[in-house]
């Protein structure tokens, strides 16, 4: 082979190279847009046990294992046109809410991490209790107070009673109807430290579209900053220790300016 | 009629295609213990746990670290098809395979194969789509070839409901079908590519005997991945390539006999 000759191929297999490489490119930058719009779905209710959803979204790998050992059929796996993210699991909580197996068979099967068992676990290290379903964190049933015919006055516990954490999860809070003047009020409150977000409240709540349903945690709750301290509970107010008490803020303007009189003794 | 030996291996590996799904469909609606999951992830007897190690690698790409358990599926997929059976998993397993199969052979039926003349598209695309979907993984921190995958489509689609999927596997069919021959399976997919890669050294292949040959061609003709036969009508030898999918087509095809299954390390008898 000649010099020139041997020249020419390796420009030829450069030329390729670069080629595919652009081509290579070019289709994963559309792959990446397509996915990143494809993996948002904030409002889905994924099986208990389940990892935060950007690493489920990761981890899942859509075998459809937690849909097989349901013993109920509630959990479904998306459909291409479900417009949720394809081929994950699921819960239609109207339809068909989780029955909080105690030996959660869609958790225990979950063959990739996707549902990690230790979050419905006792924690303990060895020899602890083991699987716990009411650590399960599916979502959080909300109220529509403006819906639900119990705060309008008229008696209905049916998510109350169907709640499985019954008076923990969902209690009753009895108040004066002031519009009647001699009637109660039952008015169901959820809390969140009990409720697991499985589903029966909205499943078997007696109004049109239902005024109790469950929501993911990160949508339905908010989260104070760490500065609001509530001072008579002993454990919140513990975390107050070595704050110190006097604090000093300094900004661009205050340190032109320092007039911080409000703050001064003899104000 | 044709005799059987014709289609002796189109029959078992359809047999095995249709039987493996209809086992992960008991699985699913009939609560068998056999085979349950899909072909991303599987249980058989609820011991032997399997993974496709493709989708493994791809979550470890995305920056997530897989269970134990899965990791350990995806060691007996790599170890079966790399030591033993080469890259069958296409041919033998992969429902997509009978849709590929489907348009290659109505293509040729209504004309539209000229035969002989190059394939539009490189056979090495695949492995850039490998290269690409493990960057699209790293970069978007999902499985990227999981979410697009025909296959998965499919094979979902039969066990959990087919929902919109049926749309990528009908464009699947009608690019092999209109646009580049065995354009799916043999120049794109990423999954075959990567059996192609790992089943390089695998004990069963093809085997190739010059002494009986005729140079009918009839074995080039037939192989959806011809680059695999260079030896036909040359020498004797094993297909020691990781593309060839172990179909057993050139088998079938060949009136001579010069075609067979056997063990890459063995001499190929006259």
């Amino acid at each position: 082979m000649g010099n020139e000759e041997k020249m020419s191929d390796r420009r030829n297999f450069l030329h390729s190279m670069v080629r595919s490489l652009g081509a290579a490119t070019v289709g994963g930058l559309a792959w990446t847009g397509f996915l990143d719009g494809k993996k948002v779905y904030a409002t889905i209710l994924r099986p208990p046990g389940a990892v935060p959803e950007r690493e489920f979204l990761a981890k899942c790998t859509k075998c459809g294992l937690c849909v097989e050992v349901c013993p109920f059929k509630a959990l479904v796996l998306a459909k291409p046109g479900d417009e949720r993210p394809v081929g994950t699991p699921y819960f239609r909580m109207r339809e068909n809410p989780c029955r909080m197996c105690g030996d959660i068979p869609c958790t225990v099967n979950c063959p990739t991490g996707a549902l990690d068992r230790s979050l419905v676990s006792d924690s303990g290290g060895p020899g602890s209790p083991g699987l716990n379903i009411n650590r399960a964190k599916i979502g959080l049933a909300v109220i529509d107070r403006e819906t639900c015919i119990a705060y309008w006055g008229i008696q209905c516990d049916a998510c109350y009673r169907a709640c499985p954490v019954i008076d923990k999860a969902i209690t009753v809070e009895y108040t004066r109807n002031e519009r009647t003047g001699k009637h109660a009020m039952l008015a169901p409150v959820v809390h969140s430290g009990h409720c697991t977000g499985c589903g029966l409240c909205e499943h078997v709540c007696v109004t049109k579209k239902a005024s109790i349903f469950v929501l993911p945690r990160e949508l339905a709750m908010g989260e104070p900053s760490d500065r609001y301290i509530r001072g008579w509970d002993d454990a919140d107010e513990a975390r107050i220790q070595g704050i110190p008490d006097e604090t000093e803020t300094v900004t661009p303007r205050s340190e032109k300016s320092p007039l911080d009189y409000l703050n001064k003794e003899d104000f | 009629m044709p005799a059987f030996r014709e289609y002796k291996f189109l029959a078992l590996r359809r047999f095995s295609q249709v039987s493996i799904m209809l086992l992960f469909v008991a699985g699913n609606l009939l609560g068998w213990h056999l085979l349950r999951g899909n072909l991303s992830t599987s249980k058989a007897l609820n011991i032997l746990p399997m993974t496709d190690p493709f989708a493994v690698l791809q979550v470890l790409a995305s920056g997530h670290l897989v269970s134990g358990e899965a990791l350990a599926g995806a060691l007996v997929i790599v170890l079966f098809f790399g030591t033993i059976a080469g890259r069958s998993f296409c041919s033998w397993v992969c429902p997509l395979n009978m849709v590929a199969d489907l348009a290659c052979w109505l293509r040729k039926k209504i004309g539209l194969a000229p035969s002989g003349k190059p394939s539009m598209m490189s056979r090495k695309t695949r492995y850039w789509v490998i290269v690409t979907s493990l960057a699209v993984s790293l970069a978007t921190g999902v499985a990227a070839f999981e979410w697009v995958s025909p296959i998965s489509m499919l094979d979902r689609g039969i066990i959990f409901g087919m929902g919109m999927g049926w749309t990528l596997v009908l464009a699947v069919f009608l690019f092999d079908l209109f646009w580049v021959r065995n354009g799916f399976c043999g120049h794109i997919c990423p999954l075959g590519g990567f059996y192609s890669l790992i089943t390089r050294f695998s004990l069963i292949r093809i085997k190739h005997s010059r002494e009986k040959c005729t140079l009918c061609m009839k074995c080039l003709e037939i192989c959806p991945e011809k680059q695999v036969l260079p030896m036909v009508g040359k020498t004797s030898t094993a297909v020691t390539s990781g593309e060839c999918t172990n179909c057993g087509r050139c088998i079938e095809a060949c009136d001579a006999g010069a075609m067979k299954f056997g063990m890459r390390t063995g001499t190929v008898k006259p």
